[in-house]
């Protein structure tokens, strides 16, 4: 299991890599391979708001639905358009060509509010949920 | 001697006919004549070409690998598939019903009227509430029902803003499905670690906006909600409704009562506990049954009976939230359902779900020293178990399943519910004797000895099907939903 210390992570396993003001997201490793094959993402939309804690993005696996919570406020900026056509990139690489959306931060202090390696890859050895 | 796998397209060879028709004995028009020509092919279509000996073979031999629970075990949790006696479909076949149309006045139909009108009131009795309408067609049509009575009735009490409706985390993906299509909001809370509603996280979930809770009790976890009323209270101190997600009332049929647990709405499915065909698309029913203070909001037209006993559609309902759909809803069911529960009585029907709770408590008992059982209480009706204790050797719930498949048991339902890891939900219902019990537990036994000491059988199952493990992810990234000619 995979869990990079230069991200950022959340409850809900989203990763954060912070590049100035804006923040990189997507699903930790730990998640895609809870969720199994993953067959569709929903994108959020280009400039939309978004609100920490709020559904920005759906995941469609073989298993199930799932929704992925903005883990910060803020717009976005950029989202990956290659999962359009290949969702699989998630199950790949889920630090790297499986990144989600670019949140532009409204407030950068909500960052203190996610894990470190440490304390995230000790939330998935008790069991993840 | 031809390939099991052939399409009907393949079998197709120009000019081969399954009948030959008899020159007409009107005189032939062309079809441009008939119908003008740009909506006339221009090419014949690509229908297939048989002889009617090829046509039968193939459909029979379509139709001896389906499943269905005629044909084996089948024990796929939280859709009840109980097997149906053949009793109902006789009496649903009754030419009475059979012939009757659906505009025919009420003079003609008293029979039918009866039927129905009686079918609701023994629902209200079953299920401890005031009315009930049949129209819904399936579960979720008797969420969305129900959805919208409780709006009706938030909105006639001039709370229009009570949208937000709460829904658990272990629900049934359909709840918060039909909160979104009735235009209203989902407000999920996390359940308690022992698998039941925490009631902290409900007290702060409710406010002023809250419409409704949607409960399933017992839970998708086969738990019964110990705190249930409880849970009722807090919802309707903040002004909301209750909602009973009838999809697992094969558990306490003559054992409790959601309307005396404080629900207000709960919706029946007919095809589950009440023993009408289920599966491949229905049809199904879903009536549903409130409280008083939601009778005035049920949809129309309502069967009622007169002064002088006999029984008529009342349409006069104007804060009726109309028609939910065609007619009547699905007539031929509701006749099933009706037998089922006249052969049965009262006392049948408790027995049918002490004999599910039994018999779901006996399997969970009997596999939970080799499987992973998440929750130490007895089950209700249905069991979760996870494939944890096999995950070391790389297998996933979804072997295991594929494995069941091998030695022709239908799988459980597996990866629910979401907030059990590699969830395996078996479902038994009472139908079944415990020889057929003994014979699943020994073979789900089989497997978990295979995954110790012979991991790839598992992994590679299913072997002895028609087509071997298929690729799910490609399936779905990459449909590919129609058949061309080759080349």
């Amino acid at each position: 299991m995979l869990i990079p210390n230069n991200l950022k992570y959340s409850k809900e396993h989203e990763w954060v890599r912070v590049e100035g003001n804006n923040a990189v997201v997507g699903i930790s490793d730990y998640a895609q391979s809870q969720l199994g094959d993953i067959v569709f993402v929903e994108l959020p939309e280009l400039g939309a708001t978004v609100t920490a804690g709020k559904r920005f993005s759906v995941v469609e696996s073989v298993k199930a639905v799932s929704d992925i919570f903005s883990p910060v406020s803020g717009k976005i900026v950029a989202v990956n358009d290659g999962l359009n056509d290949a969702p699989e990139k998630i199950n790949q690489a889920p630090y790297g060509e499986g990144w989600i959306a670019v949140i532009e931060m409204s407030d950068s202090s909500q960052l203190a509010e996610l894990m470190d390696d440490t304390a995230y890859a000790d939330q998935v050895a008790k069991g993840g949920h | 001697m031809r390939s099991s796998a052939a399409l009907i397209f393949e079998l197709s060879r120009p000019g081969r006919l399954a009948l030959d028709l008899p020159q007409p004995d009107v005189p032939e028009q062309q079809l441009e004549d008939l119908i003008p020509a740009a909506y006339l092919r221009s090419e014949p279509a690509a229908l297939p070409e048989v002889s009617q000996l090829d046509l039968v073979r193939h459909f029979t031999e379509l139709s001896q690998r389906t499943f269905g629970v005629d044909s084996g075990f089948y024990p796929l949790g939280s859709c009840t598939m109980k097997y149906n006696p053949k009793v109902n479909e006789d009496v649903a076949a009754l030419p009475g019903w059979t012939g009757l149309h659906p505009l025919e006045g009420f003079r003609d139909t008293q029979g039918a009227l009866q039927l129905m009108y009686e079918l609701q009131q023994m629902l209200a009795e079953i299920s401890g509430m005031d009315a009930v309408t049949l129209q819904p067609v399936a579960g979720a049509h008797g969420e969305l029902t129900g959805l919208k009575l409780i709006r009706a009735y938030h909105r006639s009490r001039g709370e229009e803003h009570r949208i937000r409706v709460i829904v658990p985390d272990s629900a049934h993906g359909t709840n918060p499905a039909t909160v979104s299509v009735c235009g209203m909001e989902t407000v999920e809370i996390k359940s308690h670690p022992d698998g039941a509603i925490d009631l902290d996280a409900l007290r702060a979930a409710v406010n002023s906006d809250t419409a409704a809770l949607m409960l399933t009790n017992p839970s998708t976890l086969g738990l019964f909600e110990k705190n249930i009323c409880a849970v009722t209270e807090i919802v309707h101190a903040a002004g909301g409704l209750v909602y009973y997600d009838g999809a697992n009332a094969n558990a306490i049929m003559g054992l409790t009562r959601p309307g005396d647990m404080g629900f207000d709405v709960i919706h029946f499915n007919l095809h589950k506990t009440f023993s009408t065909p289920h599966g491949g698309g229905g049809p199904g029913a879903g009536p549903v049954g409130v409280k008083k203070i939601l009778e005035p909001f049920l949809p129309i037209p309502v069967v009622t009976q007169t002064a002088d006993g006999s029984y008529c559609f009342a349409e006069d309902r104007p804060l009726s939230i109309g028609r939910m759909h065609s007619f009547y809803g699905n007539f031929g069911i509701l006749v099933r359902a009706y037998a089922y529960i006249l052969t049965m009585g009262a006392d049948g029907l408790r027995q049918v779900s002490e004999d599910a709770v039994l018999n779901a408590n006996y399997c969970l008992a009997r596999l939970r020293d080799v499987y992973h059982a998440p929750f130490v209480r007895h089950c209700m009706h249905e069991c979760v178990l996870t494939s944890q204790k096999q995950n070391a050797k790389g297998i996933r719930t979804l072997d295991i399943a594929k494995r069941l498949l091998d030695y022709g048991v239908h799988p459980p339902t597996i990866y629910f519910p979401l907030i059990v890891a590699e969830a395996l939900m078996i479902e038994p219902t009472e139908t079944e004797s415990k020889e057929n019990l003994d014979a699943f537990v020994e073979i789900m036994r089989q497997i978990a000895r295979e995954a110790e000491e012979n991991p790839a059988l598992i992994i590679q199952a299913p072997t002895t099907t028609v087509v071997g493990r298929l690729d799910e992810a490609a399936a779905a990234r990459k449909p590919n939903l129609r058949w061309k000619p080759a080349g």
